[in-house]
């Protein structure tokens, strides 16, 4: 290393804390423009120029979800322990800390039963806030808790991901929450009890992989980068950049693999209508 | 990570190259004498150095290009191996095969992953990185095997599924989500053994079976080394950092339950011999077999469901 060069410290990732960040104005993360944060809150946190959805917290979703925004709560007592003893940069449980300080107890996923439209329902959703939303041993057990519970009430299932899919500091233990989840849905098929899967930007990796992907319905917002392999990783292997709207929502329903794309504002009563449809018998 | 990767094999290569050259000389018998004394000191070398293995070493072992691969296992275990191709959708994959053949006699359905040798075989073979007909034509391959209630045994080795646009586009994510559900509702035995690299989402999408073992340095994680190190060190070169920090290798995988047994490999690993490698292999297989099929094939999910349904670690 030569004596004037700078050696550049690489940045720490930090992860946006709120879907939209404070101040009065936002800058949308897909037009760049410049917008009212009142106008932006005011409009389901969807982009009023080009209509970007942004990030929810699993909370303002089970608002927008839920009849009146009643709801009940469960699996909220499991946290997440360090079983690898995990240390990059950081330690793993210094990490979780600072996320429970600054996100919640919850961990990366939120399971919560109401009803929905009428309808019972139970509706995970995850918390984008959290690590990235990323999908350890609490997402896995409360993922398979909820599918449980919905096998248990004979009720519909709904999983809202928000994810860049499995965390590396739990290692293989991660790995294995995909199978874990994956097997409790084939009991709900089995049951034959509706599960519908809500895919939110962004949904990547493991997450895409399991639960994501095995909707009877896989129901998008519009845009949402949906894809198993990150782009960066797709563009390092093929050495060519990627085309416009590459893994976005829309590019997933021209290839067959989300059902239908759903503006936020109408994503209730789709999912309404699906579920009296899907229960009538 | 610079200079020859399995550098720390030296020493065996050296004894290996001197017994080498001996035994090419005329045989007398002092010089008999000698190599017998080196064959002894190989062992014992190569015991030692492969008993205290990194798991950055571990991953080079399990990459190594002389190790054997499915198709191998497949020649050395069984008879009347009869492969089959494609997914009835789109394409045949090259990464993963798929077919039926026997075990000690008995019919049964084989599914892995595939890696090539030399540089036109591993192009052929996508570096054993299947795209998405390689899941499906997989699990083709294991709902046949469940209408003819046949077992099923599949082998891991895989650095990962393909990350490129055409996978995407059809499908990648979703085909292994499939397998993942399918493999665990399957009513026949299905027994897995991890006999290279176990990389991530492509290699648990043929791995959710009743049995799951591992061989000795084989590893098995939720990212490779290379890629863990990049997202969370920011430099590939912290890979054996992050090898050593995801716990990786067979001893932590049964310690943390998620394989049921360490299948020990010949001195100097399965690729020194992997006849014999494939002989030490073959009676956990048969065990486990012979223990499954006691179970009636209906009852099996709701046992693979208890196996996988333990699997975590949090906190109350």
């Amino acid at each position: 290393m030569a004596w004037f060069r700078k050696e550049k410290k690489p940045k720490e990732a930090v992860e946006k804390s709120t879907a939209i960040p404070e101040g009065l104005w936002v800058k949308c993360d897909d037009c760049k423009e410049i917008v009212y944060r009142k106008e932006v809150e005011q409009n389901l946190s969807v982009c009023p120029k080009c209509s970007y959805h942004f990030r929810l917290s699993a909370r303002e979703r089970f608002s927008m979800l839920f009849d009146d925004a009643q709801y009940k709560e469960f699996a909220t007592n499991i946290k997440s322990g360090d079983p690898l003893e995990f240390k990059d940069t950081k330690r793993y449980r210094d990490r979780l800390k600072v996320y429970e300080a600054r996100v919640g107890k919850g961990d990366a996923v939120l399971c919560a039963e109401g009803k929905l439209e009428g309808v019972n329902v139970v509706i995970s959703a995850m918390e984008y806030a959290f690590m990235g939303g990323s999908m350890g041993s609490v997402v896995g057990e409360k993922l398979t808790l909820a599918a449980e519970r919905a096998l248990d009430k004979g009720e519909p299932l709904i999983i809202v991901s928000c994810s860049g899919g499995a965390r590396m500091q739990e290692g293989i233990l991660s790995l294995m929450q995909m199978a874990k989840i994956s097997a409790a849905l084939a009991r709900l098929a089995e049951a034959r009890l509706p599960y519908i899967s809500v895919l939110t930007d962004p949904t990547t990796g493991g997450v895409t992989a399991s639960y994501a992907m095995l909707g009877d319905l896989n129901i998008a917002e519009p845009k949402a980068l949906i894809g198993f392999a990150g782009p960066r990783v797709i563009e390092q292997t093929i050495r060519q950049t990627l085309p416009e709207g590459f893994q976005r929502a829309e590019f997933l329903v021209e290839h067959g693999m989300v059902d239908l794309i759903t503006h936020r504002a109408e994503m209730k009563a789709t999912l309404g209508r699906f579920l009296r449809c899907f229960l009538a018998k | 990570m610079n200079g020859d990767p399995m550098q720390f094999e030296e020493p065996i290569v050296r004894l290996r190259r001197q017994i080498e050259e001996l035994s090419a000389m005329e045989a007398e018998p002092a010089r008999q004498a000698e190599i017998a004394e080196l064959q002894q000191k190989l062992t014992k070398v190569s015991s030692e150095i492969y008993g205290n293995l990194t798991p950055w070493q571990k991953t080079l072992v399990a990459r190594h290009p002389q190790r054997p691969y499915t198709l191998d296992f497949i020649a050395l275990l069984f008879e009347e191996w009869s492969e089959i191709h494609g997914d009835r959708k789109f394409a045949d994959d090259p990464a993963v095969v798929t077919g039926f053949a026997r075990f000690r006699g008995q019919p049964c359905c084989v599914v892995g992953h595939q890696k090539g040798r030399n540089t036109k075989e591993k192009i052929f073979r996508n570096f054993g990185q299947p795209r998405p007909e390689g899941f499906r034509k997989a699990l083709r391959a294991m709902k046949m095997a469940e209408k003819f209630h046949l077992p099923i045994f599949s082998f891991i080795d895989t650095q990962g599924a393909y990350p490129g646009v055409g996978a995407e586009e059809r499908g990648q994510a979703e085909a292994i989500a499939v397998n993942l559900r399918e493999m665990a509702a399957l009513q026949t035995p299905l027994i897995v053994t991890v006999i290279g690299e176990g990389g991530s989402g492509g290699a648990l999408a043929l791995g959710v079976g009743d049995r799951v073992f591992m061989l000795e340095h084989a590893v098995y994680s939720v990212i490779s080394p290379e890629g863990c190190a990049a997202i969370l060190w920011k430099s590939a070169a912290n890979a054996p950092d992050a090898a050593a920090a995801m716990k990786i290798t067979a001893a932590d995988l049964k310690k943390h339950g998620i394989i049921d047994e360490i299948v020990p490999e010949p001195a100097g690993g399965a690729h020194a011999d992997p006849p014999h490698a494939a002989e030490i292999l073959a009676p956990y297989l048969e065990k486990a077999l012979k223990e499954l099929q006691k179970t009636k094939g209906s009852l099996l999910p709701e046992e693979r469901y208890k196996k996988f349904r333990k699997m975590g670690y949090f906190e109350k």
